[in-house]
């Protein structure tokens, strides 16, 4: 009997382990999903919510498609989605330029160095990210440090514009996401064989040669995980383009935000993060592939 | 091995130079005694004691500190189940779906996972009647969902780079499946634990998105303050602050570091 209990009691701790985290996901994250593209599908009214209901009191279904039919015909949202395409890639191209060669560093540094190097990367992450990006207001404003600096050298009369550009917006998001770059990066790195390369060079390849042959090729796993980690959460930044971009460099989160919290239109909104959620689904797959890889290649 | 090239070597101080730059500007300037804050008129600590004396501050900065440590209480037991789940359990009916929706939350944008959180909020507000207000029960649900993925993924990633023999020993030795987990898995990986614990606090006094979504009229978290106060320009006062959360946060990855190499030794 004692054994027929202890026994059921481990069969119930396993129900228990998966039921109770499986359920909390499928309620606060799968379900809202659902509501989601429940609400893109109504109209908007002035009331409490303010949506219209998706059936009337004759049970007829009231959903319609206008929403997704406006963002498809207005060309002020292809602009914007296309923009904040651009931006996201721009920035992310900028953090692998600057990533790349400082997680190759890392990673051949001696091991104490190596440790406090990394330390340095991560500890940004712990900074509130939203003073991290008032920290460039300072840098930037007219009167900023950056200007007068430029001033003071005489190299320019003038205060340039740099905050709210798409300049601006573009450094941000260099600046905040960087060490997303540079952690998947320097986890690939650190793993290859160097030998590989020296060997290649005693073959006769030149550095750029072995580069190109051999390093660059076994990096890929970690240069397409941190490129994706850098342009997916870029994509729909809110922060950034609202503190440091102008009212004219509109990007899609920024976007979604205002027609929430401004114009109190829910429907446009779901709608809109709908949209954005489909660009969206093949980036987010193919990073939780590359990921899953490279926790194969770390074991 | 080689030694750097010249190449790496001043890409790697430009890189730490754009990281560190901007904030050492801050800290300089949060000593400025001038009220426009990109002139300086000389050292003062003014704006620290008008911080102090701004309950608005303390308010907001009591609320989320509440709010991230729930949070990371409530995440950190859900992602340790969920972390066993995936890296002990084998294969099982919804697997897919379950891995799946551990690793998505880390890679959603903020805007997409704030509005839909707040829609089922008041959706079931519509249906049940709860929440009935939005504030530190509907942040401190949402900062659980997502960071919980992070503590799920570092105890997975942790057990599976453990050995499984102790456990196993421990079974042929007649111990419970149930026992071992407590006796001999959870100890192993308490390491894990407290490092997604300190994750998910962190990531909750971070969020300012997520949070401005689901809260409530008269609940502001200390990024929500912050925001409304940046949103028109620099301030001395976001300065001083923002040179104690960095005072705060330097020391205390100071004092980890220094234990964890005395650990080591």
């Amino acid at each position: 009997m004692a054994v027929d209990n202890a026994l059921n009691r481990d069969q119930l701790w396993r129900h228990v382990a998966v039921a109770v985290p499986y359920l909390w996901l499928l309620v606060f994250f799968l379900a809202p999903f659902a509501i989601i593209l429940k609400i893109s599908l109504a109209d908007p009214i002035i009331a409490q919510p303010p949506f219209t209901p998706t059936f009337d009191e004759g049970r007829q279904l009231l959903a319609s498609a206008d929403n997704f039919k406006f963002l498809l015909t207005d060309k002020l949202y292809a602009i914007t989605y296309l923009r904040s395409i651009v931006m996201a890639s721009m920035a992310t191209l900028l953090c692998l330029a600057l990533g790349f060669p400082m997680a190759y560093g890392i990673a051949r540094a001696s091991t104490s160095t190596r440790n406090l190097l990394l330390l340095l990367v991560v500890l940004p992450f712990w900074i509130s990210f939203l003073l991290r990006v008032y920290a460039w207001m300072g840098l930037m404003n007219n009167y900023g440090v950056i200007n007068n600096l430029m001033m003071w050298l005489g190299l320019i009369e003038q205060p340039i514009q740099l905050m709210y550009t798409d300049f601006a917006i573009f450094v941000g998001l260099a600046y905040s996401y960087l060490p997303f770059m540079i952690l998947p990066l320097y986890a690939t790195l650190e793993r290859m064989d160097l030998d590989l390369v020296e060997a290649a060079q005693d073959l006769g390849a030149s550095r750029t040669r072995a580069f190109w042959d051999i390093t660059w090729p076994l990096a890929k796993p970690g240069v397409i995980a941190g490129c994706l980690l850098v342009f997916i959460p870029a994509m729909g930044e809110y922060v950034i383009p609202y503190l440091l971009g102008g009212s004219e460099s509109l990007m899609i989160g920024r976007v979604l935000w205002d027609e929430f919290f401004v114009n109190r239109d829910w429907p446009l909104a779901s709608a809109v993060a709908i949209v954005l959620l489909l660009l969206l689904v093949v980036p987010i797959v193919l990073l939780q592939r590359y990921q899953a890889k490279n926790e194969e290649a770390a074991t | 091995m080689k030694s750097h090239s010249r190449f790496v070597i001043s890409v790697l101080a430009f890189g730490y130079a754009f990281l560190y730059i901007p904030l050492v500007f801050v800290v300089v300037y949060s000593f400025n005694d001038s009220r426009i804050a990109t002139i300086w008129g000389g050292f003062s600590t003014r704006w620290y004691g008008e911080l102090f004396r701004n309950d608005q501050v303390l308010d907001a900065a009591l609320l989320s500190l509440r709010i991230a440590f729930t949070s990371a209480t409530i995440a950190t037991i859900l992602g340790t189940m969920a972390g066993l789940v995936l890296a002990r359990f084998g294969r099982f009916r919804g697997r897919t779906l379950f891995s799946g929706m551990i690793t998505s939350p880390m890679v959603m944008p903020e805007v997409i996972t704030g509005l839909s959180l707040l829609l089922l909020f008041v959706t079931l507000q519509q249906l049940t009647g709860w929440p009935g207000q939005r504030g530190f029960t509907t942040i401190t649900i949402a900062h659980t969902t997502f960071s919980m993925a992070y503590v799920a993924v570092i105890v997975q990633s942790r057990l599976l780079s453990m050995d499984e023999s102790l456990e196993e020993a421990a079974m042929d030795l007649g111990g419970r499946p149930g026992r071992v987990v407590f006796d001999i898995t959870l100890p192993l990986i308490a390491p894990a634990m407290i490092a997604g614990w300190l994750l998910a606090f962190t990531l909750s006094l971070d969020d300012l998105v997520i949070a401005s979504f689901v809260s409530g009229p008269g609940s502001s978290t200390l990024p929500m303050y912050i925001f409304s106060k940046v949103k028109l320009g620099v301030s001395p006062d976001i300065n001083a602050l923002a040179t104690l959360i960095i005072a705060a946060v330097s020391l205390g990855v100071l004092v980890a570091w220094i234990a964890m190499r005395r650990l080591r030794n």
